[in-house]
């Protein structure tokens, strides 16, 4: 559509788009400038997605920033260089970088609500770039934003350029985020983990979305996040980051194949898999990442390194280039390119849980919540709108020992369902029952007996802990108030240091304060207060999704044991299949308030599948280049549950509707044999048939995606 | 929209109604009686008898509240105890003096104290920062009488001084000395949150200029606090400025308040604390459609 920048055309093609040059960034904190990336070298090439990997902390975003010449207040580069075509931008002012941001520069950041202004028009906001490089008026730049609209593939994009960020979905404002990102046919695009809060559906259509645009664009991307998956799935070439320092740079396929670096295997061995059985315990890297402030001097890896040596306590390794093209920071890579050294021990088995006779501890029998019942005057001026129908009759059972995943997008009615089970959400209709005993649905009608049986972990430990109470006091609140028997001031002391015990924290960090330890340790002081009154069952709702991975692979382990020791039984909400499929005996997937399958865990995550699972598994990335095929996308959004669809409520996405049967009468559930339900029109035998292969409809799909009808 | 201002209009009837049930019923707790306290100890039965008819103190309080609300709504306020001189008009000629000095003191502090917590915020941290916190809760400190007796020293009559200026002028003035702070501290925060969200980096990174950022981005959605600290003092400003109508004896609603609960003279009374609550009301109801303007998120209803 638009011509090129000129200079795309005289380059020659082996200069590279940009290129960080030995570039170190320090972090004022307090009154001194503490280093937080150090001599930094990273080039991209025309038409490269350069991948860069890092957990929290390892200052992934603070450098994709910095290759945009752009520093939080509280920042300076110290030295090196970031060239862009050849030219430095670190000596430029924020006056001159002006006319290089947003024309030759864009970033895609994370969480595109907040980066975009509540208070203006998506097409004010995207025809502002143009306004202020390309010198069109403002019926111009609209013009133009609604064809860059149509270009990140939204139908009606005459209507979602008139309309508010908050008005779009999730997916819909990282669309336009990325279309404002491409309006100026910039030279870098850099993403900031532009996927980590979408859905696992939405991220596959995205990213397919990057793929196809960067290309067409010609455009070179760094593309920045913690999750090997999508990196696996996107990028070119990947670059590992710790502790602001580059650890392994290399081609994806070498990288993910044959990692050189102790670091980046001990990331792809933490990730939980399908395969490995339920009984054994991930790989962990052990300890935790250092701080700005206690970063060691030689390789700041050593004390984590399961093959380290004296040293690599006493000498910094350089950044070593290897014959095949690859760069590594190691003194022992040549050993590990050798397979000299085992970097994957044998995974440890858990001890098998002594087989009682099972009974059940929770049911749940017909569970309904609806939310925003319309009011008086509502009804009377004729506005009332139809009640969101979160969670729509649901049944299920949880046995002792036992592991129920639930599963599903945002918007599907699982955290809702978890909520009503602990009564924080009081359910509309219902029956609840904890052995075999009806308990009440209402939390204040609840005696403290059951309050002690059911207990809950939340997503984000930083919210779920009291900032004002030390470890201590908070798990002693929960024993004092739930335990059945009066503790003596010993036992009570005790039963604090076994419970930090059993969640592998030190006993002294009974008197530290939630802002005193990290992400991963609060979320194990939240499960250790879970467990402070013995439960039965403890409902969890996406315990890892705010942890980086290898503090995930520490956190899933936990939980194992944990069940294996206290006998409780979880209810685990995830909207990470791999995770929940680590952990679950038996999987039950939500789609708009409804359990559209459940079963065992096998038996879900294998052919026959409800389609819409069937989609879920497939759009998972997984860490592996080699898995690049065509899969299932699912268009569009999950519909209000305002108004859900007549018939089958999934008709509207589903890839593989066989006609106007799922228009108009609700499917039935069907019995794949034992105790596997799927709840489609399509017969079981049929879908095992027809899952051999992905449904044609899909393949090269060209859809347009529908705007959201607002829920 | 039309929802929302129908919500907004009975509740703020149901406001008027309330207030007026208390105000009513805190006037018949105050001690003494009414005719005795406005005729005087010494008048005589026939001469309090008399009083007690002609206002009607002689029924019960509830026929009392009837006959009052039934007359106040149909616009007649009744009479002062004092003078038996219409309520009405009396009071809206106060009322015309408020609004004029409000008016004029709202334009005076508004642009001020929002420039200056702008100013602020931008150099966050900055010598500039520090001067305007301190001279603002420098001000916010100091007793509107002391400020306006100052400023009557300074501006003293015999300097020649137009009557305006000493009239209007001044206790504009004084009132935009209280209001400053807290504006300019409200403004300040507004800006320095807005400054740090996201979206300000993304405008940055489009290559816009640092004004351009912050008067078409961050301003719009800084300023909403600001605006409520904005309406509540509005109905200061109106039935609030005793102390400056006194220093400066100016004619406004707030001294003509204080005497009127002096002397008990309910009609008055009743009339002013109904236009305050009135004002206090539909401030905050165009602060929150402001609001609602502002910010396409809100939606009113």
């Amino acid at each position: 559509m638009q011509t090129h920048t000129s200079t795309t055309a005289a380059r020659p093609g082996d200069q590279p788009v940009v290129e960080a040059l030995d570039l170190c960034i320090d972090y004022r904190i307090g009154k001194e400038w503490l280093n937080a990336i150090n001599g930094v070298t990273l080039k991209i090439d025309p038409l490269e997605i350069h991948g860069l990997v890092g957990e929290s902390g390892s200052g992934k975003s603070t450098l994709a920033l910095a290759m945009m010449n752009y520093m939080a207040s509280n920042a300076r580069i110290s030295s090196g260089q970031v060239n862009l075509d050849g030219v430095d931008l670190v000596p430029k002012p924020a006056t001159e970088m002006r006319h290089i941001w947003g024309r030759d520069i864009s970033l895609v950041p994370q969480d595109a609500l907040a980066s975009l202004n509540p208070a203006y028009t998506i097409r004010d906001q995207i025809g502002e770039v143009m306004q202020q490089h390309m010198g069109y008026s403002q019926a111009e730049a609209y013009a133009h934003a609604v064809e860059m609209l149509t270009r990140v593939r939204i139908a009606d994009p005459e209507q979602v350029a008139r309309n508010y960020p908050h008005e779009l979905s999730g997916g819909m404002q990282q669309r336009v985020m990325i279309a404002m990102a491409l309006s100026t046919q910039p030279r870098l695009l850099v993403l900031d983990e532009p996927t980590t809060a979408l859905d696992v559906t939405t991220q596959a259509v995205i990213l397919d979305l990057f793929r196809d645009l960067i290309h067409d664009n010609r455009a070179a991307a760094l593309y920045v996040s913690h999750d090997l998956g999508t990196v696996a799935q996107l990028c070119d070439r990947v670059t590992v980051l710790y502790a602001g320092e580059i650890m392994e740079s290399a081609p994806v396929h070498d990288l993910y194949a044959k990692p050189l670096h102790p670091y980046t295997a001990g990331l792809l061995n933490s990730l939980p898999r399908k395969q490995q059985g339920t009984n054994t315990r991930l790989y962990t890297i052990r300890g935790v990442a250092p701080s700005l402030q206690e970063r060691p001097p030689a390789c700041v890896f050593a004390d984590r390194c399961p093959v380290v040596l004296d040293k690599c306590r006493a000498e910094k390794p350089p950044l070593e280039a290897t014959p095949d093209g690859r760069k590594v920071r190691c003194w022992r890579w040549q050993e590990i390119a050798r397979d000299e050294l085992d970097l994957l021990p044998e995974p440890e088995r858990i001890p098998e849980v002594t087989q009682k006779a099972r009974h059940e501890v929770l049911e749940a029998a017909h569970v309904s919540k609806a939310f925003g019942n319309a009011d008086l005057l509502d009804r009377l001026l004729g506005r009332a709108q139809p009640p969101l129908q979160a969670v729509d009759n649901v049944s299920m059972r949880i046995q002792s020992r036992w592991t129920l995943g639930l599963v599903g997008e945002s918007g599907s009615g699982k955290t809702t369902l978890a909520r009503t089970i602990v009564a924080l959400i009081k359910a509309d209709s219902g029956e609840l029952e904890l052995y075999d005993e009806p308990i009440a649905l209402d939390l204040t009608q609840r005696p403290q007996e059951v309050l002690r049986e059911i207990q809950m972990v939340f997503q984000n430990p930083n919210d779920a802990l009291n900032p004002y109470q030390s470890i201590g006091q908070t798990l002693r609140r929960t024993i004092t108030q739930l335990s059945k028997e009066r503790l003596s001031e010993l036992a009570l002391i005790q039963r604090v240091e076994d419970l930090l015990l059993a969640v592998r924290l030190p006993a002294d960090y009974a008197d530290r304060y939630p802002t005193e330890i990290s992400g991963g340790e609060k979320q194990r002081v939240a499960i250790a207060r879970a467990f402070a009154a013995n439960p039965s069952l403890v409902v969890a709702d996406e315990p890892t999704s705010s942890l980086d991975v290898s503090v995930q692979a520490v956190i899933l382990n936990l939980l194992k044991d944990l069940r294996a020791r206290e006998g409780s039984s979880y209810l685990l909400i995830s909207h990470d299949l791999d995770v929940v499929a680590y952990l679950a005996d038996e999987i039950a997937v939500m789609y708009l308030g409804e359990i559209v399958e459940i079963g065992s865990s096998d038996a879900v995550y294998n052919a026959p599948s409800h389609p819409y699972t069937e989609a879920l598994i497939s759009a998972i990335p997984e860490p592996d280049p080699t898995a690049r095929d065509v899969t299932i996308r699912l268009q569009g959004d999950v519909p209000s549950a305002r108004n859900l669809p007549q018939g089958c409520r999934f008709h509207t996405r589903c890839p593989r509707k066989i006609g106007a049967i799922c228009e108009q009468e609700a499917p039935p559930l069907r019995d794949a044999g034992d105790g596997h339900l799927i709840r489609c029109h399509i017969p079981i035998d049929e879908l095992i048939e027809l899952q051999q292969q992905p449904p044609q409809a899909t393949l090269d799909d060209e859809k347009l995606i529908t705007p959201e009808d607002g829920d | 929209m039309v929802r929302f201002l129908i919500r907004r209009t009975i509740l703020l009837l149901l406001t008027l109604w309330v207030s007026s049930v208390i105000i009513f019923g805190l006037t018949q707790l105050l001690p003494g009686d009414i005719a005795l306290l406005v005729k005087g100890r010494d008048a005589s039965e026939a001469v309090i008898q008399e009083f007690r008819e002609t206002h009607g103190l002689d029924q019960p309080p509830v026929t009392q509240y009837i006959t009052w609300l039934g007359g106040f709504v149909t616009g007649d306020w009744g009479r002062s105890y004092l003078d038996s001189s219409e309520v009405r008009p009396n009071v809206l000629r106060r009322l015309g003096n408020s609004l004029q000095l409000a008016g004029l003191t709202l334009l005076i502090a508004v642009p001020l104290s929002i420039g200056l917590g702008i100013i602020a915020a931008v150099r966050q941290d900055s010598w500039v920062d520090g001067a305007v916190s301190i001279f603002s809760l420098a001000v916010v400190g100091l007793p509107e009488f002391v400020t306006g007796i100052v400023f009557l020293t300074i501006f003293a009559p015999d300097a020649g001084w137009p009557g305006w200026f000493r009239d209007n002028l001044l206790p504009a003035l004084t009132a935009t000395l209280v209001l400053l702070g807290y504006i300019a501290r409200m403004t300040r925060a507004g800006v320095v949150e807005e400054l740090r969200k996201p979206y300000v980096r993304t405008a940055r990174l489009k290559g816009l200029s640092t004004r351009e950022v912050l008067f078409k981005h961050v301003l719009r959605n800084a300023l909403l606090p600001t605006i409520t600290v904005i309406a509540i003092s509005v109905g200061w400003l109106i039935g609030g400025l005793v102390v400056i109508e006194n220093v400066f004896n100016y004619q406004g609603l707030g001294l003509q308040l204080v005497l009127a609960v002096q002397r008990k003279n309910m009609p008055i009374l009743l009339a002013i604390s109904m236009i305050i609550v009135f004002f206090f009301a539909i401030s905050n109801l165009i602060a929150d459609v402001l609001y609602a303007m502002l910010n396409p998120r809100i939606r009113l209803g």
